[in-house]
């Protein structure tokens, strides 16, 4: 467990909303979290769901037609939800880095691979052109990238997708940042490839102590990053707790859906799926978002949005269920029968 | 159509699709799929894993004829259909296997309605009767969970999930008697992938649907399939029912890509031990497809194989 010290980064009812020609689209509607140093905090979410844009307006990369209508996002004190595109430099790629999710599109095709790593370095830290290389060099064998001094030279389209991940995050670490955002970082690539881009970022945050923001939708990857998760829906944040605490004793019924909605390996019932699909964000549903989708929402659902209630000190979860006069309610068989039999092999494997 | 008794309907031998090319009077052949042998039951889902560039797509597509094979043969319903192509042949595949794609925005035509996207493969089948038409376009639907109403639409007024639906019906009305899915839920949301593996699965059951499931997620074509192949760079490397790749790999790039697929589970994640695949040629003897135990082949050397028996105490 991470130690209870003052977050490095705290973000706090933030909302986002976009200018489009058919309305204000409310991507994020009050958002608050906190980041603890040397965590990982995976944001889960389908597409729609505010993840993205909720990193972009920590980093100041809203597109133009966005814009924070409310909400404080503090770092060293500072508010970035109040910055100008002039103050996010000295954060931005310095403090903060950020890791895309394709490799392919966020490098320069037409740099060699150190130029684009030694850029970073002269530009932002002003070292001078020596010591960047050799800095460079220190960080291409940091990632994992063999024969560092021939890679130095290549072109991206001369690696492998795997290998252009491990340059993006070479650069991301190159200034020696404080809070690495990965935005899902390893869904363009292959599982195997997949497998070793994850245990190297976990490497790299034990070693420098750093704090991830992980974004992603792949509940497995986040199964095997996060310290801890938060589920959005429909721009807000539906249940927020320890990996164990979403993992075993999920609470709400979106997270429920959610982990009974993907098979495992052992898997032979049929499927829940979510029927429907996600509302319509110029005009957010009165109440609970997730209520027309959800068989176990009340009536209370489609009247009042429920508040976040507290399960434990570190598990909330937004739902009407956990009110002291709500009927109880079980979760899904399918999820229900998973954690009994993830419990019995964690037994199995301790013996 | 009756289905008949379990036999196979779909026999692939030795198949094998090179690409060439030539750039500056340098010849590079690509062994996209490279003397790959499977057959597939009636009534059975083949599930076909591997990483991108491994030539899964091109095993799938070079079955329907998208492409020529290089060599090989492959046999539907006891017909060749790998040699010549002719109006006839093209008549015969286009009936019999549907195909539904990946990407469900760029496989259907945004300027042509439902009805029209739905309704083509019976044009060609020389339906002319539209109002026909129509109702069997209209039947399709309501069966792929969309509604009747949504005929008139075109492809932009539908989600990612509703989409991939539309492709479900196009590849189902001609009744084909086998399907072939390219990465049927990869582009979709989690929530909605569960949707259209349980409609793909119940429509399996009511049309005795034979199905070619090509994925890269382990974990959702371990849950559809009744066997599975593994394939690396071109070739087959296991091939058995599901249970048996899951339980007993055998090959180590199986074991390799088992033991990378991420599980929704903290415990087992945290003391996940990782096993990598290094290629390499064995010293001595040949390499092919010998079958360990009855049902479970694997690629590998005489010598391998009697490894591999003792390992599974055969």
């Amino acid at each position: 467990m991470v130690e209870k010290e003052r977050p490095i980064l705290s973000v706090d009812d933030l909302s986002v909303s976009f200018r489009t020609y058919g309305g204000r689209v409310q991507a994020v509607r009050g958002v608050s979290f906190d980041l603890y140093k040397g965590e990982t905090l995976a944001i889960v979410g389908e597409s729609g769901s505010g993840k993205s844009v909720t990193i972009k307006a920590i980093l100041g990369v809203l597109p133009k037609n966005g814009r924070i209508d409310a909400g404080s996002i503090l770092y060293n004190g500072e508010d970035l939800a109040k910055f100008r595109e002039k103050d996010f430099h000295k954060i931005r790629g310095k403090k903060i880095s950020l890791v895309f999710q394709d490799p392919f599109s966020s490098l320069n095709p037409i740099m060699i691979v150190g130029k684009q790593i030694t850029e970073a370095l002269t530009l932002s830290l002003g070292m001078d052109k020596d010591k960047a290389k050799a800095r460079a060099l220190e960080l291409l064998h940091a990632v994992g990238i063999p024969d560092p001094e021939t890679r130095f030279y290549q072109y991206p389209f001369q690696l492998s997708g795997g290998m252009r991940q491990r340059i993006v995050i070479a650069i991301a670490l190159a200034s020696d940042p404080e809070i690495l955002i990965c935005d899902e970082p390893t869904t363009a690539l292959d599982v195997t490839i997949q497998a070793r881009i994850l245990d190297l970022i976990k490497e790299i945050k034990a070693q420098r102590k750093l704090s991830i923001i992980f974004i992603t939708h792949d509940l497995g990857v986040v199964a095997n990053m996060a310290d801890r998760i938060a589920v959005m829906y429909a721009g807000k944040i539906v249940e927020m707790g320890t990996s164990e605490d979403i993992f075993y004793r999920p609470a709400h019924p979106y997270t429920w859906a959610l982990l009974s909605s993907i098979p495992d390996l052992d898997t032979k019932e049929e499927l829940v799926s979510i029927p429907g699909s996600p509302p319509n964000m110029i005009s957010p549903p009165k109440g609970d978002a997730f209520a027309v989708r959800n068989k176990y929402a009340l009536e209370l659902d489609f009247e009042e949005e429920p508040p976040m209630f507290r399960i434990s000190d570190t598990h909330f979860a937004a739902t009407w269920l956990l009110h002291p006069n709500a009927p109880k309610v079980e979760m899904p068989e399918i999820l229900a029968e998973r954690i009994r039999r993830y419990a019995e092999e964690k037994l199995a494997n301790a013996r | 159509m009756p289905v008949e008794d379990a036999g196979p309907i779909l026999e692939v031998k030795n198949l094998s699709m090179h690409f060439t090319s030539r750039r500056r009077r340098r010849t590079t052949v690509v062994k996209a799929v490279d003397d790959v042998s499977f057959t597939i039951n009636k009534g059975e889902t083949f599930g076909l894993v591997g990483e991108s560039g491994c030539g899964k797509t091109t095993l799938g597509r070079t079955i329907i004829r998208l492409y020529n094979p290089t060599s090989g043969t492959v046999k539907f319903g006891g017909r060749e259909i790998s040699g010549r192509m002719t109006r006839e042949l093209r008549k015969y595949l286009t009936s019999n296997i549907a195909m539904i794609f990946q990407d469900p925005i760029a496989s259907l035509n945004p300027r042509m309605t439902v009805q029209e996207i739905v309704g083509e493969g019976l044009i060609i089948r020389g339906l002319k009767d539209s109002a026909e038409r129509e109702s069997r376009v209209k039947l399709m639907l309501e069966k792929v969970g969309l509604q009747a109403e949504h005929a008139a639409r075109y492809p932009h007024e539908f989600s990612g999930g509703q989409r991939q639906r539309i492709g479900i019906a196009r590849a189902l009305i001609v009744e084909p008697k086998m399907i072939i899915a390219d990465e049927p839920v990869s582009a979709l949301d989690v929530s909605v992938q569960a949707q259209v593996i349980n409609l793909l699965n119940s429509l399996k059951r009511e049309f005795g649907l034979t199905v070619l499931f090509i994925a890269h997620n382990l974990s959702v074509v371990k849950y559809f399939s009744d066997r599975i192949a593994v394939m690396y760079r071109g070739k087959f490397v296991e091939m058995a029912p599901s249970d048996d790749i899951y339980h007993h790999p055998l090959h180590p790039y199986t074991k390799a890509l088992l033991s990378a697929v991420p599980q929704p589970d903290p415990h087992t994640e945290r003391s996940r031990r990782r096993i990598y695949y290094e290629h390499t040629e064995p010293a001595t003897g040949t390499l092919a497809m010998r079958e360990v135990v009855p049902g479970h082949y694997v690629y590998c050397t005489e010598e391998e194989l009697q490894f591999y028996r003792r390992q599974l105490g055969a």
